[in-house]
């Protein structure tokens, strides 16, 4: 492969990571709480609120429910409002981060549901504020499903990083579809999915590793 | 088996001399560390479900310093009653003070800060997984906006307090269960309440760290002067430490007295089926097994004597020499419960069914209840 390929191949990779993490960052901070609000606001739970709940769960719903590459070509004028334009790495920011949201917001509620209920009865009971249970109990008990969570949604978020290559997104799938698929070239496919894969499986172990590190339910030693 | 449901339906704690002691009195409002009035609790209907009326008519106060056993099945109304003490909960009537104050009014910033007096400790310990034991104990003052530093000298007294002070740094995946309930206890204390309640806190553990814990707990009633309130099912955990007990059952209160007034003259059957499991009362299932129906002159009247108080003093050896027989020791459990001895003895008359009624009729004119089960070889 020449060296001009190889260069191709770190620059997508470059723009991928950049696509991932800058998504994952917004996605993980609306997400999160909006994850943390459907986990405690049903009947009689902490913040119970359970119409805005209903409502919530049914846009969260429809927008996990829209096909991602229909989601892009959905949204082109909010992305050009918000972006600029609607090509390249930058402008697909938006729509990567607008289906991820919802994807973590649903992974942060299993998994602060999964702590356990006695826990907020206990802080309860020494006077917590709701917002002090929040953070002093469901998220440090969470957090091993928190990390978890996240670590799903970067792999989920690489997947979408290559998918809006297709609509001129930069990036990956992008690299791809015009050397790999339009000017068949099948190395060039072939070092994209590997990258991806090697990606993948960086992304996981990372997660894996802080999760365990962090759950402090298992005996250690 | 057929003897043993006889013996339940006939009665024979029920058929004992009447109470010659006080039922424990109301102790007055001032005395009072919480005090029930004319509490009503009914969980409204959910999802089709019907509404739930889980608390009647409870009216109780517990003595400032005092501990306290309210006992009950599953089912009964324990948790209700705890929900309403820490203010988690409100009445659906009356009124719930805790310390002088109606603590079903206060709610918001008020609630909280009078929860920080009251104290509790969980059957299955409630500890956060993702804090070591120190940081478990601190969560409490952390939450009322403690400084670090207070924190830090606060959580070492605890910890010696409890006799953990090894496990600082210890996660509770890595400890007993003993010891989590030490963390436990220690955590209910940290804010200094003046009110701890137990709810089942040793239900999860073995007979042997239930009574170190128990200990502490008792230890802890006399030097800090604490007001304990021990919520169980089991009669033996309130025996061993309570002064009070409050019987519930069905959402009512069936009994609530002094210990020693209830285990000596149980009122309700509730309060008698409890005392069965703790006094041993119940005849050894190898024994019921054996007895015969009908007399036989080589046999062995079998006898059951239920003591309460020292009315059974010397019992055998005074039936030995007034009727001049060998009597057997068949089974025998006595305790000792509030300076009173309670229990109960199976013993057998020699000669089938010739000196028996005269051995019955003894018992009874020397206060004992009595009951011939039957007959043994």
């Amino acid at each position: 492969m020449s060296p001009e390929l190889i260069n191709l191949i770190i620059q997508a990779t470059g723009e991928s990571l950049f696509m991932v993490a800058v998504a994952a960052v917004v996605a993980t901070s609306f997400g999160l709480p909006i994850g943390i609000f459907l986990a405690t606001s049903g009947k009689g739970e902490l913040f119970a609120a359970p119409k805005i709940n209903a409502v919530l769960g049914v846009i969260v719903n429809a927008t996990r429910s829209t096909p991602f590459i229909i989601l892009v070509v959905a949204i082109i004028p909010f992305t050009r409002l918000i972006a600029g334009t609607s090509i390249g790495s930058g402008a697909a920011i938006v729509p990567l981060t607008i289906a991820a949201t919802p994807f973590i917001a649903r992974l942060v509620e299993a998994a602060i549901r999964e702590v356990d209920a006695g826990l907020i009865e206990t802080a309860s009971s020494f006077g917590a504020t709701p917002l002090q249970i929040v953070f002093k109990v469901l998220i440090p008990e969470a957090l091993p499903g928190l990390l978890l969570a996240l670590t799903l949604a970067v792999v989920s978020l690489l997947g979408y990083s290559a998918m809006v290559g297709a609509v001129g997104g930069g990036g990956l799938g992008d690299l791809g579809i015009r050397y790999g698929y339009q000017r068949f070239m099948p190395e060039m496919m072939l070092a994209v999915v590997v990258v991806l894969i090697a990606l993948v499986q960086t992304v996981q172990t990372v997660g894996d590793y802080f999760a365990k590190r962090v759950n402090r339910r298992l005996r250690h030693r | 088996m057929n003897v043993h449901q006889s013996l339940t339906a006939s009665g024979p704690l029920k058929s004992f001399s009447p109470p010659d002691s006080v039922p424990a009195k109301v102790p007055a409002k001032a005395d009072a560390m919480v005090r029930f009035e004319g509490v009503e609790k009914t969980y409204p209907a959910y999802r089709g479900k019907p509404s739930v009326r889980a608390l009647q008519n409870i009216d109780f106060a517990i003595p400032r310093g005092s501990i306290t056993g309210v006992i009950g099945r599953s089912g009964a109304g324990k948790s209700s009653l705890v929900r309403l003490i820490n203010g988690l909960e409100k009445p659906t009537i009356g009124r719930v003070e805790v310390d002088g104050r109606d603590i079903s009014a206060l709610s918001g910033r008020d609630l909280r800060l009078a929860q920080r007096s009251i104290g509790m400790i969980f059957q299955h310990f409630n500890l956060l997984s993702s804090r070591t034991a120190a940081a478990n104990i601190a969560l409490p003052l952390e939450i009322a906006g403690w400084s670090k530093t207070d924190i830090a000298v606060r959580v070492a007294e605890l910890l010696d307090l409890v006799d953990i002070a090894d496990k600082h740094d210890r996660y509770p995946s890595e400890l007993s269960g003993g010891q989590k309930q030490r963390i436990g206890i220690a955590r209910a204390l940290a804010t200094r309440p003046s009110v701890l309640l137990s709810d089942e806190a040793t239900s999860a553990l073995d007979p042997q760290t239930t009574r170190s814990i128990l200990d502490l707990l008792a230890n802890i009633n006399r030097e800090l002067g604490v007001t304990i309130v021990l919520i169980t099912h089991e009669m033996s955990v309130a025996r061993q430490l309570a002064k009070e007990v409050i019987v519930i059952d069905g959402g009512d209160i069936v009994e609530n007295g002094h210990v020693a007034d209830i285990f000596t003259h149980p009122q309700h059957p509730i309060t008698q089926t409890f005392l069965a499991e703790v006094l041993g009362d119940a005849v050894p299932v190898s024994l019921a097994s054996r007895l015969q129906q009908n007399p036989f002159p080589a046999g062995q009247a079998v006898i059951r004597i239920l003591v309460r108080g020292d009315a059974g003093d010397a019992i055998v050896a005074r039936l030995a020499r007034e009727f001049s027989i060998d009597v057997a020791l068949l089974s025998a459990r006595i305790d000792e419960i509030g300076g009173q001895r309670v229990g109960s003895l199976t013993i057998g008359i020699p000669g089938g069914d010739a000196i028996a009624p005269q051995v019955l009729s003894y018992l009874s004119q020397h206060q004992l209840s009595a009951e011939r089960l039957g007959y043994v070889a």
